[in-house]
Formats: C-alpha cells, structure tokens, sequence
C-alpha cells in the first residue's frame, strides 16, 4: 500500500537496513534507501562497492541477508542494467524487442525509440547493434511500460559525451512527464551533485574509503554505509 | 491404416517433430544442449520405473525425466557447483543407475538397442494416442509460456522485473522436454534426442529473423528429417534414429553450401 509522507508525496519502494553476503563476505551493508514518485536518488561509490548488487536487491532480483525490501503494490518497474548478455543465436529484431513484455502499437514503439534517438535505425537484429545503441534500447524498452519507477544501471555507459547530456535530459523528462520515481547509478558527480536529488553513497570495505570525499561534498545525503 | 507399422511410425515421428522443433529452438538459445541431454539419459531409468510400476514406457520416461528436470531445478538453485557439472553428476548417474536396474530384467522384456537407436517396429496404436494427446497439450503450454519464455530467454533478470516468472517459466519448459523425450524414445532412442532438437534449429538459424518463424521452421525441418529417415529406414532396413538424424545433417550440410554460393554470388556493397 503507497504510503503518504507530508512532502515527498507517495513512496514506491523502501529499502530498510539491507545487506548481501555472499561467501562470508558482505558486499554491501547497512543501507537505507527511500524512493518517492518524482524523486531521483542517486547511487554512487567506487567500482566494485556493490551499487549494482544493491540496486538488484532492491529490484528483488537478489534475496538480501539482512534487512528488508518493500515495493508498493502493483509497482511497475522499468530497469536498465548495467550490461546483459543476450544469445547471439536469438533472432530478434529492434521492434520485436520492444514487445518483448507487453504488446504496443506500432505508434507507440515509435515514439518511446524516438525519444532515445534510435528513430532512424529501421528494424535491424538487436545482435547487431552497438553497445550505446543497445544501451538506448534497453533504456526505450524500459520507458514503453510507463513505469513507475526507473532504475538505471549506469544509463551513460558507453554511450557518447553529447548522447550522454541528451540521454541523462531525457531521464529527467520522464521522470517529470510520468511523475516517476528515478533510482540511478552514476559515476558523473557534477550531475549527482544537482540540488534536486538524493545521494546514497556506498563505500567499500576493504578499500581506505575513497569516497570520503563525495561524503564532504555539499549534497543530500539520503544516507550511507558504513563499515 | 493404422495397421502399416511403417506409417504408425510415420505419424509418431511427424507428431514429435512439431513439438521438437520450436523445444530445440529454447535449446540453442539458451545453450541448454547438455540439459536436454540429461533428461534423455534418465529416459532408461524411466524405463525401469514402467516396468516396475507396470505403467505405459512413455508415462514411465516422462515421471523420470520430469524428476530429473526438478532435481535439476532445485539443485541448481543452491549454487553447491558450476551448472554443467551438476548435470554431469545427474546425467551420468540417472543413467548408470537405469542401466543397473535394467540389468536385473530378463532380456526379453526389453529391446535395450531399440531403447537407444529407436525401432520403427515399435510404434503401437496406443503409442500413437499418448504421442498426439501429449504433443497437443505441449503444444498448448507452450503457446502459454511463449511470451514469457522468450522474454526469459532474451534475458531473466529483465523478464524478473517485468514480473514475468523466469524460473517458473523454466520449469514448465523442463517438463515439455521431458514429455518429448519420452515421446522421442520409440522412434529416435535415447542417445540422439538432443540431435534431433537442435540439428533443425541450427540448421533453420540463419534464414530466420524472429522467433517465432524459427520456431515453425524448425518444426517443418525436422518433420522433412524424420520422413525421410524413417523412409530411408524402412528401404535400408537401418536404425530409426541414426537415419534420421543423418538426414537431418545433410539438411544442414545443404543449407550452408547454399548459404556460401548465395553469399559469394550477392554483389559487394559499394
Ligand atoms: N554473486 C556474487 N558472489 C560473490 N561476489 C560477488 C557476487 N556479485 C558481486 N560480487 C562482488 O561484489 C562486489 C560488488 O559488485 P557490484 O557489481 O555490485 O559492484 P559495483 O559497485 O556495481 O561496481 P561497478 O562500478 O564496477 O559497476 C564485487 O567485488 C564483486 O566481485
Ligand atoms: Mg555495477
């Protein structure tokens, strides 16, 4: 059931105290995190932190050992993730893969590769595109569900500097069009420092915590882990 | 007409084509080839199971194998070792341990060489009731789980978020295998199931631009391989399941010679 707080408007997921262990080893712990419609949080942290684990528990995709996940009913989730794998042997065209998990008219399709800037590709096999292209892709296959949520994966990655400003101007778009709530993984500080959003900031174990210094920054600490 | 052993075969082996060929498509898309082969290798035990229980041979292969595709479910879930050497341990056991079993059976009782290559002459007409009856309510749940299953195929965690049931999904498409392998065993033998999956999907790969149009032409691919199989099995007088199998090779061998002169003969881009 949503839940109403007096300024954020309606929460759609709430992460309370989350870890995963994995082999005696914890790869993220201690995190607290809250999305609320229209909101953009930011996960940030060195390579190798656990952003990607952690946004995969929040999604569900992993079981945490600690903690718990809450998801308001009936949430509809768009997710990027950061690479996938797909069977070179799966024939399947740009289009097709945008019906992959529901069924839109052609207009539809249309318009969602358009606002990714994939509107000129024609409807080639997805094993031929390239890494930012499939990057755009994902990200328009994501936004055709009208979600309520957007988890991004590092959204940016691989995808050229001027594509990049497009693409992360884009995100904000929907988030204001659709009114959905924004959790990302970046590691473009100068955007994540933008006064609007909410920073968790995961920090490594074994590492002489080397983000003490995005922590000093001036920015809206949702919250952080520590070791 | 159903008295002609030779087109009781045919219709066993043309039913089980259609439901193999979009199954063998799942196989190469998601390299499941040794999967498909560990359920095949529990067809024997599945063979004991019949005769102890006094079942029908396919009802009993399709208990077995459909432990196995559980097992294997479970199991794999416990991340104890690397996928393929989980199913080398169930593969390789299921079928020492079937083996073993039917080693205690006096030898008239069963045909263990038909078992493996397939007999033509063992096609009955109650076979042919349990082959279409299964193969149309594979059919069906297949045409159920197809959306998800692509989805999944494409890639799970993605299918996960959309709230499509991956592992669910995988389930049922265990199941149908295992329901095609005891289909398979009269006409193809065990030790070739898993060609007859994959050959028409290989084969049929490069001329297919969607899923769904790979899957039928897989169907129709290794429906031509096992008539004509079957047909070369009935003038030669040659195992049903090599025949076939070889068939559907020179099917493949075909399509890539045609391929490369279709290729060289298409002008360069300027
Ligand atoms: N299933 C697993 N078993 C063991 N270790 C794992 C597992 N998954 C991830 N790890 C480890 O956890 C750490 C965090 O991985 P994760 O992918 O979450 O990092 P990340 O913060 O997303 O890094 P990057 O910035 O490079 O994307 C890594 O050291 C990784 O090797
Ligand atoms: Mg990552």
């Amino acid at each position: 059931m949503p839940q109403e707080s007096e300024d954020k408007g309606i929460k759609l997921v709430s992460a309370t105290n989350i870890g995963v262990n994995k082999g005696g080893r914890w790869i993220f712990r201690y995190v607290d995190l809250d999305v609320y419609e229209g909101e953009l949080v930011y996960v940030v942290g060195a390579n190798g932190s656990g952003k990607t684990t952690c946004i995969k528990t929040v999604l569900g995709l992993i079981a945490c050992d600690e903690g718990s996940v809450w998801h308001a009913a009936g949430l509809e989730i768009g997710y990027v993730p950061q690479r996938i794998a797909v069977s070179p042997t799966l024939p399947i065209t740009v289009r097709r893969m945008m019906n992959l998990a529901g069924r839109f008219a052609a207009a539809q399709i249309e318009a969602a590769l358009e606002a990714v800037g994939l509107e000129r590709l024609g409807d080639p096999q997805i094993t031929t595109l390239s890494g930012g292209e499939f990057q755009r892709l994902l990200l328009a296959r994501a936004l055709i569900h009208k979600p309520g949520l957007l988890v991004l994966d590092e959204p940016d990655q691989g995808v050229d500097l001027a594509g990049s400003d497009a693409l992360l101007e884009l995100i904000n778009k929907i988030r204001h069009d659709l009114n959905c709530g924004v959790l990302m993984i970046s590691h473009d500080l100068d955007r994540v420092m933008e006064p609007d959003s909410d920073v968790v900031v995961l920090i490594p174990h074994e590492h002489d915590d080397p983000l003490a210094s995005y922590a000093a920054k001036p920015v809206n600490l949702a919250c952080s882990s520590q070791t | 007409m159903l008295d002609d052993f030779f087109i009781r075969a045919l219709l066993a082996g043309i039913g089980l084509a259609i439901v193999a060929g979009p199954l063998g498509c799942f196989i190469v898309w998601r390299r499941l080839a040794y999967f498909g082969e560990t359920i095949a290798h529990s067809a024997l035990l599945g063979v004991a199971f019949a005769i102890l229980a006094e079942l029908d041979l396919m009802i009993g292969i399709f208990a077995a194998a459909s432990l196995v595709v559980v097992l294997v479910y479970m199991l794999e879930r416990q991340e104890l070792m690397p996928i393929d050497s989980l199913l080398g341990l169930l593969s390789h056991g299921a079928l020492a341990l079937g083996l073993l079993t039917l080693s205690f059976f006096p030898t008239f009782r069963i045909d263990l060489h038909g078992l493996l290559f397939g007999n033509i002459l063992a096609v009955s007409k109650q076979d042919l009731l349990v082959i279409w009856l299964g193969g149309t309510i594979a059919i069906a749940t297949l045409l159920w789980i197809w959306k998800p299953l692509v989805a999944a195929t494409l890639n799970e965690e993605l299918a996960a978020v959309s709230g499509l049931h991956p592992d669910r999904t995988k389930l049922i498409f265990g199941v149908l295998l295992a329901a095609v392998v005891a289909a398979a065993i009269k006409i193809v033998g065990v030790l070739l199931i898993v060609a007859l999956l994959i050959i028409p999907a290989v084969t049929i790969r490069p001329f297919s631009a969607s899923p769904e149009s790979m899957a039928v032409r897989a169907a129709v691919t290794g429906l031509a391989a096992v008539v004509g199989g079957l047909y070369l099995s009935a003038q030669i007088d040659t195992p049903t399941g090599p025949s076939i199998v070889l068939i559907a090779l020179l099917a493949f061998v075909l399509s890539r010679l045609a391929l490369t002169m279709f290729r060289a003969r298409k002008p360069q881009n300027p």
